[in-house]
């Protein structure tokens, strides 16, 4: 019972970097713009959020928990926004090859992130010595008594602030996306470009906001895993995979952000599911492939089933140009 | 500020558009007045559509006035012309898949942040009740027929206030049912005090819907008439013109031999819509064989038939060699019939699309024929690039280098580059599609001179044009197709015009013409 309970929590809690990934990158994409930068973006908002906590505590004769926690959550708004600028440009703009663009920011973005975060270690005293407690302290801060009660707190109620706010924003972005008019401008311009201009929408402007936007969500996902996952200190390449993940999870939801969110949780389960299983060594590196089989599986039944409204946005990836119309 | 003639809704005065050396329209005087339908009649090419975008701020004319309701105006976006109440429906619908017809209605307009879709539907339903349309507004667009989707853009154009409406060739996609449909809308329309542009070639709706007829040719305004003073016959006269004397070389077929025997053959579209109907004719070597009728009459359908990229319905075409042995063609593969001779050199509107590939340079497009001859593993660039030398100095093609993309070459160049490639190979059937579309005056004669070339040789030539005067010029027999029909075969030394004009627009009445 113990040990389900334990998984379950640590499922979620691997889940809500997925999650906040995925969001922002439907977001982008269904503005038609396919950013592959997101593993890039997560490193970029991650380390720029322990960035800002570790100058201001060290030059802070009292931190302040609070103070900390919302100057790392605006370095890492700011760094994640500023990786998502660079491709918009090059994309929109300059229209760049999108896969490329992409790629290059997610390598980009890890280097920047290594770069950096091994910098800080060693200023703060060498590996393992880095550590950006105070704020770190503001974002794993539970909710005091619910948290306590036995099995339903600690299934519902033992997270930081970030882990609701995933939830939220991702309700909020599909209520947007479906309920209101700017998200149908949204999505018929990831549609049809073309079209949408015809209609009178500003395509430039809702693709570069939405990217933008976008990539500040991913960003706060490498926040997460930094100041709430391992507490406001960093390891080398720590992140690991998880921005693939979070790619996988919006073909998983098909581009629908409520099914991101069960499918953070079932990802984040079973990435950790080798963990809890007695497997021999060579089967837990299998076992680590399934969130990406489970995708390959969508993908294939997505396509066979050919619902129209399973399929990425039609114009993902194209660049737009008004003059090559008729 | 010129002064405009009282009770119009549009007037256009002297209107100019060219593009490039091209002239689309010259010093066109048009005028549309409140209250009724007008139809823009011309052959393809005459410059209606141009002439159209220029009032829907797809074009910006060169020169001349346009004037709404009294007023001088410039209208530079679409944006401009919806502000004016114009709306025109384009060929290609501007429509999102995905989203239901009541989405794509409202699509970009300002109002609440929050959709009302239960008021939105209200509002577009009270639209759809005043005209007489019928549309289900939660249906998405992928599930509708075409005829749906015009009704679409018909609706969203009316919800944003447009009382002015050009319509380009609406009936094109549609059955008769769906065109009597739309027809009464449009009528609808004109009771409320619409004023509808409706392009067109055919005859028959020209004259049973609008009030007035103004008619194009190559680009000029030839004249407006009042459509129960009209008849067919004077609409042809109109819109073909005096015959234009062409000084294009017709040897005599020396010594015809039956080279495909076409029968029955059907072919249907996508939508279940009969695009060639029972087609049955003959082509003999020695000869060129025209094939006359407006855009998507089953040209492209009967052109692939031969080709056996089409599927047929029914029917059969057989193939005599050149020792008279038959072969039935609609059991061969299309590679099989590659090999014995039959050749297409389709020129689509989209000219790369098909046929050439934009980013490779002409000796890489000459091995898409010839790939398969290379002995081993390796292929050879010798010979295509020797065939490619040979057609850039005979049809003197322009291009900075053999090896430079054809996608960055003009039209024309691009046209005799696919030309040269289907001609070389000697073929014993050579199909071509409008061989000359874009082509300037000198180019043009250099490929009637090519096919001349591979008539007197003994090859059936089939060619699809859309220029009258030179089918009539350059061609033996002239084969007329209307909306998917044989309306007659002609011999182009004798017939007229006015003959092909007529047999072109209503296949019904071959009996009474041909």
């Amino acid at each position: 019972m113990n040990v389900i309970i334990v998984f379950l929590q640590k499922a979620i809690t691997q889940g809500i970097p997925l999650l906040f990934g995925a969001s922002g990158e439907i977001l982008t994409e269904k503005s038609g713009n396919l950013n592959l930068g997101v593993p890039g973006m997560m490193y970029m908002g991650g380390v720029g959020g322990l960035i800002g906590a570790f100058l201001y505590e060290n030059n802070a004769a009292n931190p302040v928990p609070f103070v900390g926690m919302m100057i790392a959550l605006a370095c890492a708004l700011l760094c994640a926004g500023l990786g998502a600028l660079v491709y918009s440009v090059l994309t929109i703009t300059l229209r760049a090859n999108q896969n490329v663009t992409g790629l290059a920011l997610t390598t980009f973005g890890m280097g920047f992130g290594n770069f950096f975060g091994g910098s800080l270690s060693k200023l703060a005293g060498g590996v393992g010595q880095l550590s950006t407690q105070v704020t770190a302290s503001a974002f794993r801060a539970k909710l005091p008594v619910l948290s306590e009660i036995p099995v339903v707190g600690e299934l519902l109620f033992s997270y930081g602030w970030l882990t609701y706010f995933a939830l939220l924003m991702t309700f909020i972005l599909s209520w947007f996306m479906f309920r209101t008019r700017i998200g149908l401008n949204l999505r018929s311009i990831g549609e049809s470009a073309a079209t949408a201009d015809a209609a009178g929408i500003n395509v430039t402007r809702y693709k570069y906001l939405s990217t933008i936007v976008g990539g500040m969500m991913a960003g706060l996902g490498g926040l997460y895993f930094v100041m709430e996952y391992t507490g406001g200190t960093w390891v080398n390449n720590g992140f690991g995979d998880r921005g693939w993940l979070a790619v996988a999870l919006v073909i998983f939801a098909r581009w629908r952000p409520l099914n991101a969110i069960w499918g953070s949780f079932l990802f984040g389960g079973l990435y950790i599911l080798y963990l809890y299983l007695p497997l021999s060594r060579d089967m837990q590196e299998v076992f680590k492939a399934l969130p990406y089989l489970v995708t390959i599986v969508v993908l294939v039944i997505t396509s066979l089933r050919k619902k129209r409204e399973d399929q990425p946005p039609a114009a993902l990836g194209l660049p737009y140009f008004r003059e090559s119309r008729g | 500020m010129q002064k405009n003639t009282a009770g119009a809704m549009i007037e256009l005065r002297g209107v100019t558009k060219r593009f490039g050396s091209v002239v689309a329209n010259e010093n066109v005087d048009l005028t549309v007045r409140r209250g009724e339908i007008l139809s823009v009649l011309g052959e393809n090419g005459s410059g209606k559509t141009s002439l159209m975008n220029m009032l829907a701020g797809i074009y910006f004319p060169d020169a001349g006035h346009i004037f709404v309701e009294g007023r001088e105006v410039v209208i530079r976006s679409p944006k401009d012309a919806f502000d004016l109440g114009i709306g025109m429906i384009h060929q290609h619908f501007k429509l999102v898949d995905v989203l239901t017809a009541a989405e794509n209605i409202i699509l970009g307009l300002p109002g609440k942040l929050v959709m009302d879709m239960k008021q939105v539907k209200a509002d577009i339903q009270k639209l759809l009740d005043k005209y007489g349309f019928d549309l289900d507004l939660d249906a998405k667009i992928y599930e509708m027929s075409v005829s749906q989707k015009q009704t679409v853009e018909i609706v969203k154009m009316l919800y944003r206030g447009a009382h002015i409406l050009i319509l380009d060739e609406p009936t094109a996609v549609l059955t008769p049912q769906e065109t009597d449909k739309l027809f009464q809308v449009l009528r609808n329309m004109r009771t409320q005090g619409h004023s509808i542009i409706i392009i067109t070639h055919k005859l028959n709706e020209v004259l049973s819907l609008s009030d007035r007829v103004a008619v194009l040719r190559k680009g000029r305004y030839i004249g407006t008439v009042d459509t129960r003073d009209a008849t067919e016959m004077s609409l042809t006269e109109m819109m073909v013109g005096e015959k234009v004397v062409l000084d294009i070389e017709r040897p005599d077929p020396v010594n015809p031999r039956l080279k495909l025997k076409v029968q029955d053959v059907t072919v249907v579209n996508k939508e279940g819509r009969e695009v060639l109907s029972h087609a049955c004719f003959e082509a003999y070597t020695g000869e060129i064989l025209g094939i006359a009728g407006i855009a998507g009459s089953g040209q492209k359908e009967l052109l692939e038939s031969i080709a056996g990229l089409q599927h047929l319905v029914s029917g059969s075409i057989e193939y005599t060699n050149r020792k008279g042995h038959i072969k039935e063609l609609t059991k061969m593969s299309a590679q099989k019939i590659r090999e014995i001779g039959i050749r297409l050199a389709f020129v689509p509107e989209d000219r790369l699309g098909m046929g050439l590939v934009a980013s490779m340079g002409m000796t890489d497009n000459m091995m898409l024929r010839s790939y398969r001859k290379g002995r081993g593993f390796f292929s050879r660039r010798k010979e295509p690039h020797d065939l490619a030398e040979r057609i850039m100095h005979e049809l003197g093609v322009v291009t900075p280098s053999i090896d430079a993309p054809v996608g960055r070459m003009s039209g024309g160049n691009v046209q005799k580059v696919l030309v040269g490639r289907e001609i070389a190979s000697s073929p014993q059937v050579l199909m071509v599609a409008y061989p000359v579309r874009g082509l300037d005056i000198n180019s043009s004669y250099t490929i009637y001179g090519l096919l001349n070339e591979q008539k007197k040789q003994g090859s059936c030539v089939i060619c699809v044009g859309e220029d009258l005067d030179v089918l009539l010029a350059l061609c033996d027999r002239i084969l007329v197709l209307a909306d998917g029909h044989i309306s007659g075969v002609v011999d182009a030394r004798t017939a007229t015009k006015e003959q092909i004009g007529l047999m072109m627009t209503s296949h019904e009445q071959k009996e009474v013409h041909a």
